[in-house]
């Protein structure tokens, strides 16, 4: 690994792959932390700023979302290579969440349904999206750590501001998350 | 493609995070000759909701977007409260239901308006990009950033209170909702309408008083005349809720009027492309070339007659007077209407909090089960189309959505196309003013790419450009 560890504040990186968003609205949801968080963090790539590549080492990389296509796999394979602790933020992450409900189903038929057969599909040439600007599908929705070795899960749907908090307040000290019960129960 | 052509590709998000990138084909004399916004992403809901029981539906396909998910949430269960026969709901639970609605508009526009669009109106759009983004809006504007945070809060708490989580509600179903406003939460909202009243003001100002100053240079920038569609009431009013699809032309001539949810198939249809996931709308009548048009606050101002609430009606007078009149086509204009719906959205949370119904204990209706349902809502990106069928086994058999960024594709790629012209034209080589001008112009529609798949706003850019061949001719990229 050529990163060289930097001195100053630890680093954060998040990302999301075949997520919705909601780990990252629940991370906001921290309110006025998020001025706190900003203090004890320099926040590195994110879809909150405008970073886009690894400079260097990453102390914390939160990952929204599992792997649906061969672009997230090189998105998460990147973030491993960068993050000294990789946090799965959500249930996405941790094991495919609701996009893998496509898993049982042969990928063929979902892109059937969305191109050629609702009642508002205009498309008399019957073709279906394939361009070399489209990263290929993957067969099935990957949790994380099917594909990379992650340190820290962080269930829920998305996991609460709360948990994530406390969560990234531990690693930012250096400790290891342990939640309360509270935090970690479901709908 | 001819061996002199060249290939530009802006990737927004994507490399990072998979969502939608840019590609620019340029002729031998470097005229644009093709400028696509492609969607990478698929997720197949419409195939896997297949199969489940249909009252599971509007908890399940929030997951499509947690940027909006009332907006999921709330269309589903306007189609399977029809699903289960019921027509009208009580009046507490359509009231909760409205009252939820509201604070999703209010955070959702609070959150793309502080956090995300701010810093290029701040800052400028080729300002340093290291600072332009929340954080630096927090390091140079301290104030406004804190009452950015402390809307969307707000917004998130009305969500909480009503729906029971600020991410992914459990409170709509078919048929009404299962708990109402506990009062204490009501006190507490309450007591903080006044301020959000005063910020939301302010922010209208500050969202006028940009467009006024920067008119001339935004009125060249990525607009161009097009239909618009949103709902109204029977009168003409703004309704986010539930109203009635009405359509105009580019001239403001009236399309369609008046239509009942159930028959938006008749009227629009999505054409498939193969280069993008996301499909292109259009209305059917006009057909693909001609038919496209946009939805969202600018679309929806456009539509509708009056805002049924004062401050807001009165905000909306001064949009067009100074505007020049209904349609208005500025694509930047979407901000400042944007801010005229925030405002709308927090009028209307006072009245709803101050209605005794809002604590009322006549939460669920019953009817005769029906096969088939169409529920539209205004999600704050647009109007949102859920449509299902549902067998006997109260499983869902169809389904099909248009969710509200996908109308706003043709318009999206209109205006990278136009910024792109307008930037490249004769030069050899990518500069940073093609970058943060096509971002900017894609921003403005706050897409919400994951709905449609999604990105959150902040778009890191990369350009390359490659000859036919595939070498590489030049790169720049924006860390
Ligand atoms: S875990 Fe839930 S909230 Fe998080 S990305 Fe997945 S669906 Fe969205």
């Amino acid at each position: 690994m050529s990163d060289t560890p930097r001195a100053g504040k630890p680093r954060i990186a998040t990302c999301s792959l075949a997520g919705c968003f909601g780990c990252h609205m629940s991370l906001l949801d921290i309110d006025e932390r998020i001025f706190e968080l900003a203090e004890l963090v320099e926040f590195d790539r994110s879809p909150i700023d405008d970073k886009k590549k690894f400079d260097g080492r990453v102390e914390i990389g939160l990952i929204e979302g599992g792997c649906c296509n061969e672009e997230n796999v090189a998105t998460l394979r990147e973030f491993r290579r960068h993050c000294d602790v990789l946090v799965a933020l959500g249930d996405c992450a941790t094991m495919g969440g609701a996009p893998a409900l496509r898993n049982d189903i042969p990928l063929a038929e979902c892109l059937r349904e969305a191109y050629l057969e609702g009642p508002t599909v205009h498309n008399p040439e019957r073709r279906l999206p394939a361009d070399p600007e489209l990263p290929l599908l993957l067969d099935r929705v990957y949790p994380i750590q099917e594909v990379v070795p992650v340190d820290v899960f962080l269930p829920g749907c998305p996991p609460s501001a709360e948990a994530i908090w406390q969560a990234l307040v531990a690693l930012i000290e250096g400790r290891a998350p342990e939640l309360p019960y509270e935090l970690l129960k479901y709908d | 493609m001819s061996g002199s052509t060249r290939r530009l590709v802006i990737e927004p998000v994507t490399r990072v995070e998979g969502h939608g990138k840019v590609t620019i084909l340029l002729d031998e004399r470097q005229r644009v000759r093709e400028a696509r916004l492609h969607i990478v992403e698929f997720r197949g809901f419409e195939r896997f909701v297949q199969g489940r029981p249909f009252w599971e539906v509007p908890v399940l396909v929030q997951r499509l977007c947690g940027i909006c998910p009332v907006s999921h949430h709330l269309a589903a269960s306007k189609a399977m409260d029809r699903i289960a026969g019921v027509d009208r709901l009580s009046p507490t639970a359509e009231k909760i239901r409205r009252l939820m609605h509201m604070g999703q508009i209010f955070q959702s526009h609070a959150l793309h308006f502080f956090h995300l669009a701010s810093p290029d109106l701040l800052f400028g759009f080729d300002a340093d990009p290291s600072v332009r983004n929340v954080i630096g809006v927090a390091r140079h504007h301290p104030e406004l950033a804190r009452q950015g945070v402390l809307m969307r809060k707000f917004g998130q708490e009305v969500i909480r209170a009503t729906g029971g989580k600020r991410v992914h509600a459990i409170v709509a179903v078919p048929g009404g909702v299962n708990r109402s406003l506990d009062p204490a939460d009501r006190e507490r909202l309450r007591a903080e309408v006044p301020r959000m009243m005063t910020w939301a003001e302010d922010a209208v100002a500050l969202a006028r008083d940009y467009t006024l100053e920067h008119l001339e240079q935004l009125e060249e920038f990525g607009s161009f005349p097009s239909n618009h569609l949103g709902l109204v009431t029977a009168d003409g009013d703004l309704e986010l809720y539930d109203g009635l699809l009405r359509a105009i032309g580019e001239d403001g001539a009236t399309l369609f009027d008046g239509v009942q949810n159930e028959r938006y198939a008749e009227l629009l249809a999505e054409e498939v492309r193969p280069w993008s996931y996301m499909k292109f709308p259009f209305i059917r009548s006009l057909g693909p070339e001609r038919g496209w048009y946009r939805v969202g606050p600018l679309a929806r101002l456009n539509v509708c007659r009056r805002i049924p609430t004062p401050r807001a009606e009165q905000a909306r007078r001064a949009f067009f007077d100074a505007l020049g009149g209904a349609p208005c086509h500025v694509t930047m204009a979407y901000h400042w209407a944007r801010m005229i719906e925030t405002l709308h959205a927090i009028e209307q949370i006072e009245r709803l909090l101050d209605d005794p119904d809002i604590v009322g204990d006549d939460l669920l209706r019953e009817g005769e089960r029906r096969d088939e349902a169409v529920g539209v809502i205004e999600a704050p990106r647009g109007t949102l189309f859920h449509h299902y069928r549902v067998d006997a086994n109260d499983q869902v058999v169809m389904a099909n959505l248009i969710v509200s960024t996908t109308s706003n594709n043709e318009p999206m790629n209109r205006a990278v196309r136009q910024v792109a012209e307008r930037h490249l034209a004769g030069r050899t080589e990518i500069d940073d003013g093609l970058l943060n001008h096509v971002e900017v112009a894609i921003r403005a529609y706050d897409p919400c790419l994951s709905c449609a798949t999604h990105a959150l706003g902040r778009m890191p850019l990369e350009v390359e450009l490659r000859g036919a061949d595939g070498a590489l001719l030049d790169r720049r990229t924006r860390d």
